[in-house]
């Protein structure tokens, strides 16, 4: 079933708001758009609107977590990891037990255009020395992902798309492992590593490039700090390319985190495949279409990547 | 409870050792550490509610030092009550030690927020106020001293009406009103009045007082505790380098350590007895 991962977060928010009485939500007039509504018609004291106010809102859930809340701070990306500042200092420095939720992440988000599009919310947010960074590759790994957040004890980041995804994982089964990417393709060719709302196309990719005579892993990065180390390098190894694939600008995401985590890995060649320049309207169809990040366009950079020659041989 | 006189020399205490732990580290900012002195007494000394060894207790009151650079004169009352050994005072600014520049939470937990990006104090302090609110074991007030220069960040407006409209009743902030930023006085930077009238206007308690004045201070941090209904803003006056003739009133002592013979004179100012 295809569902947003913000839709999710918004499900098991109001699920954890029944178990957990700390947790509590703060909001910048986008309670419709993150999916924070059902906690709030369901919770409505621990509800704090905040206006169209990120930097308050971001110190002030600081302010609640310092007095022993467990605030979800929730808007866009792009707004509210703008208040880098206030993170940083706020939520970073003191230590304070904040989730702070981006939905609308990257230009999948289509025609609302690059003002509304988080691109460089990863880059920021993985620079914060305690901050972990989780990404859900569909809606069953973002229900669990949000309960995990719920009980870790320390700031996070969650970043959620708002066009719906594909299941990738199997519900009956799936459990949140922190920490761990998951293996969903085996392969010797090459590793194709993606988070978010591409794993899905990823996936596909893999399927038709196998047709084509290219053996493709594919892995589904959703905790990207602390991220794999041990699962990148057993890759490394095992298919000695790895194409990192994101919706996220290509400096400081996943791609940055990858290429940090094997710096010192021998026998690995490693292309970063996400985002380039500014966003733009378009629909979701066209915008991925255009950076590549749908499954043809990830099935025609790996093909670059794994036969430079055939090519450079076809323009 | 202290007596004024007894405040009165607790204050000139706050500003010596502030003075001194500058010098010994040989940078920070006296001039805001002097002005907040008595606010800082009274805090301290007069009204919040904390156990010295205990600065995890669940009840206490919180305290919000936004404009963080003003750090010496905390860490001064915090040794005053017996919460920091003189000598740690000495290490303030070096290396590896807990009193760090601009307070710092998790190195130093009596520090309730990590502040010096001037602008976000009042945030923190707001949610601490809303922490109480649904807090249902523990009862406390917050408060939050801000520097006036600091009110030119527009996220102070975005806190001060979000403290108006939860009616942030056992919130009370202060403003240390010493005219004098980093670059000159705050009427040329930027100025800020009418600023009781803008407080007044975005649903706060507002009063002015000679923020020299214990006496002052004290009646005014009971009658905004006294407003149930709405937070309480303080605007109190201040000479920015309080107590030390050549300090006084200038930007020039705003960010600068004095040298050992500055030092000598301006202890023997606040002490009121003749420099060697």
């Amino acid at each position: 079933m295809a569902k947003a991962t913000r839709a999710a977060f918004g499900e098991a928010l109001a699920s954890v708001g029944e178990t957990h009485p700390k947790v509590v939500v703060v909001d910048a007039d986008l309670s419709c758009s993150t999916n924070t509504r059902k906690f709030a018609d369901a919770f409505p004291d621990r509800f704090i609107q905040m206006g169209i106010a990120e930097g308050n809102m971001v110190s002030a859930a600081a302010g609640l977590a310092l007095g022993g809340m467990v605030p979800f701070a929730a808007s866009f990306a792009c707004f509210i990891t703008g208040r880098f500042e206030q993170i940083r200092v706020s939520v970073g420095y003191n230590n304070a037990n904040v989730k702070i939720v981006g939905t609308h992440a990257g230009c999948g988000i289509g025609e609302d255009g690059y003002t509304q599009m988080g691109l460089e919310d990863l880059a920021v947010m993985r620079s914060l020395p305690n901050m972990v960074v989780v990404q859900p590759g569909d809606g069953i790994e973002a229900y669990k992902a949000t309960e995990f957040l719920a009980d870790y004890v320390g700031p996070a980041y969650l970043r959620l798309t708002r066009q719906a995804l594909p299941d990738i994982n199997d519900a009956s089964s799936y459990s949140f492992d922190f920490g761990k990417g998951v293996e969903l393709r085996e392969g010797k060719d090459v590793a194709i590593v993606a988070s978010g709302g591409v794993v899905g196309y990823a996936l596909e990719a893999a399927e038709n490039l196998a047709k084509e005579g290219i053996d493709a892993a594919v892995v589904n990065i959703h905790t990207i700090k602390p991220i794999d180390v041990a699962l990148l390098q057993k890759l490394a190894a095992s298919t000695g390319r790895i194409l990192t694939v994101e919706d996220h600008g290509v400096v400081g995401g996943l791609g940055s985190a990858v290429l940090e985590a094997l710096s010192e890995t021998p026998d690995v060649v490693i292309r970063t495949h996400g985002v380039r320049g500014y966003g733009q309207s378009g629909t979701h169809a066209q915008l991925y279409d255009r950076h590549r990040l749908d499954a043809n366009g990830i099935a025609q950079t790996t093909k670059e990547f794994v036969w430079p020659e055939r090519a450079e041989a076809t323009g | 409870m202290r007596s004024i006189e007894e405040l009165e020399a607790i204050s000139r205490q706050l500003r010596i050792r502030s003075l001194r732990m500058i010098a010994k580290a040989n940078s920070g900012h006296p001039g805001g550490s002097l002005s907040s002195a008595e606010l800082v007494a009274a805090l301290y000394f007069g009204v919040l509610n904390y156990r010295v060894g205990d600065p995890t207790w669940a009840a206490r009151d919180r305290f919000v030092l936004s404009k963080g650079h003003c750090v010496p004169v905390l860490y001064a009352a915090l040794a005053e009550a017996g919460a920091l050994e003189d000598e740690e005072l000495e290490t303030l600014r070096m290396i590896d030690s807990r009193l760090q520049g601009h307070p710092d939470h998790v190195r130093l937990p009596y520090m309730e927020a990590a502040t010096g990006s001037l602008g976000q104090g009042l945030s923190v302090a707001v949610g601490m106020a809303l922490a109480e609110r649904l807090d249902t074991e523990n009862d406390y007030r917050t408060y939050c001293l801000l520097g006036d220069g600091e009110l030119q960040a527009g996220q102070v407006w975005e806190a001060a009406m979000s403290g108006g409209k939860f009616g942030l009743g056992k919130l009370t902030a202060i403003v240390d009103y010493n005219k004098v930023q980093l670059d000159g006085y705050v009427r040329n930077i930027m100025d800020l009045e009418p600023l009781p009238d803008k407080f007044t206007s975005f649903g706060w308690h507002t009063q002015e007082v000679d923020g020299h004045d214990l006496r002052a201070i004290l009646q005014a941090l009971e009658n905004g505790a006294a407003r149930e209904d709405r937070p309480s803003m303080i605007i109190a006056h201040t000479v920015k380098g309080k107590g030390v003739s050549f300090m006084e009133d200038t930007a020039a002592w705003h960010g600068k350590a004095p040298t050992a013979d500055e030092l000598e004179r301006a202890v023997a100012e606040i002490t009121g007895t003749q420099a060697a």
